[in-house]
């Protein structure tokens, strides 16, 4: 495997959906490519930081007057 | 299903359950498509409430969830053609560009770079590195891998194939990695000053 393959098919392998033959040419490629490697992990990593953390606080009152005003106007549309 | 067809029978306080279980994640998404937090609490306004009237043209053959993202991706892109005046506005947009579709920098990360920055330092990062996609690209990501859609969801939500979900997202994903590494690379400075940003993201401004 090249690392241009490796690359079309990184969010597979990242969203876990490759097949068993295909997942030892992965590991065999990975072993070799340091570059690669960092790459899956950092793109793994990636991914994770931007579902963990809450980039748009949205404090309490603001949501409290928000969700008010949506039910204000549903009931006012029916 | 249940809260959805209590709401069509006429039960509003099922409706109050159903926003209150959506309105982060609309919130979310209209704030990372318009980039404007007046926009996104309009948006989300306006998105329940199309929803509530709507309801009956709701056909169950999707999650009423995909529906109503669906429905706040349409009225942020209006927002925000809106604010632009007229200019027309989609999901194609900027998306030509073959930049960052290939990995540049392998510096590899320190171990759990994030705890290097306080909270609102991290947020600041990942705010910016995120508004510097392109909207099609930006918008894959969040729908894909913030909020958790698959990918058909995603596709069908933006009226994109399923093809062009996952090479948005493939190149959304290598971006948004490329930017990061320069925050935390093992040999990136690990300094947030006030304004500044390291060198390389003026250029993209």
């Amino acid at each position: 495997m090249t690392c241009t393959e490796f690359l079309q098919i990184l969010d597979d392998v990242i969203d876990e959906s490759i097949a068993v033959e295909t997942r030892t040419e992965i590991e065999a490629h990975l072993r070799k490519c340091g570059h690669c490697e960092v790459v899956l992990n950092t793109t793994r990593k990636t991914i994770e930081i931007f579902r963990c953390h809450e980039i748009y606080e949205v404090p309490t009152e603001v949501s409290e007057r928000l969700h008010s005003a949506i039910m204000e106007k549903c009931k006012k549309a029916k | 299903m249940a809260l959805v067809a209590r709401v069509r029978a006429g039960d509003v306080a099922a409706y109050d359950t159903l926003v209150r279980k959506y309105e982060r994640q609309i919130f979310r998404i209209a704030q990372h498509i318009t980039q404007n937090r007046e926009d996104a609490e309009d948006v989300m306004q306006d998105a329940f409430l199309k929803a509530y009237e709507k309801l009956d043209q709701f056909q169950g053959n999707s999650k009423f969830y995909t529906w109503l993202v669906r429905i706040a991706v349409n009225e942020s892109l209006m927002r925000l053609r809106k604010r632009r005046t007229g200019k027309l506005v989609s999901m194609d947009e900027d998306v030509a560009t073959e930049e960052g579709s290939v990995p540049r920098d392998f510096a590899d990360w320190a171990p759990n770079p994030e705890q290097n920055y306080t909270q609102a330092e991290l947020a600041e990062i990942l705010r910016k590195t995120i508004q510097g996609l392109p909207q099609g690209f930006r918008v894959v990501f969040v729908l894909r891998d913030v909020e958790g859609l698959s990918t058909e969801e995603t596709a069908e939500t933006l009226g994109l194939s399923v093809p062009a979900v996952k090479s948005r997202l493939l190149r959304a994903r290598l971006q948004l990695r490329e930017r990061l590494t320069r925050y935390f690379g093992r040999k990136a400075p690990a300094i947030l000053q006030a304004g500044a940003t390291p060198s390389g993201d003026g250029a993209e401004a």
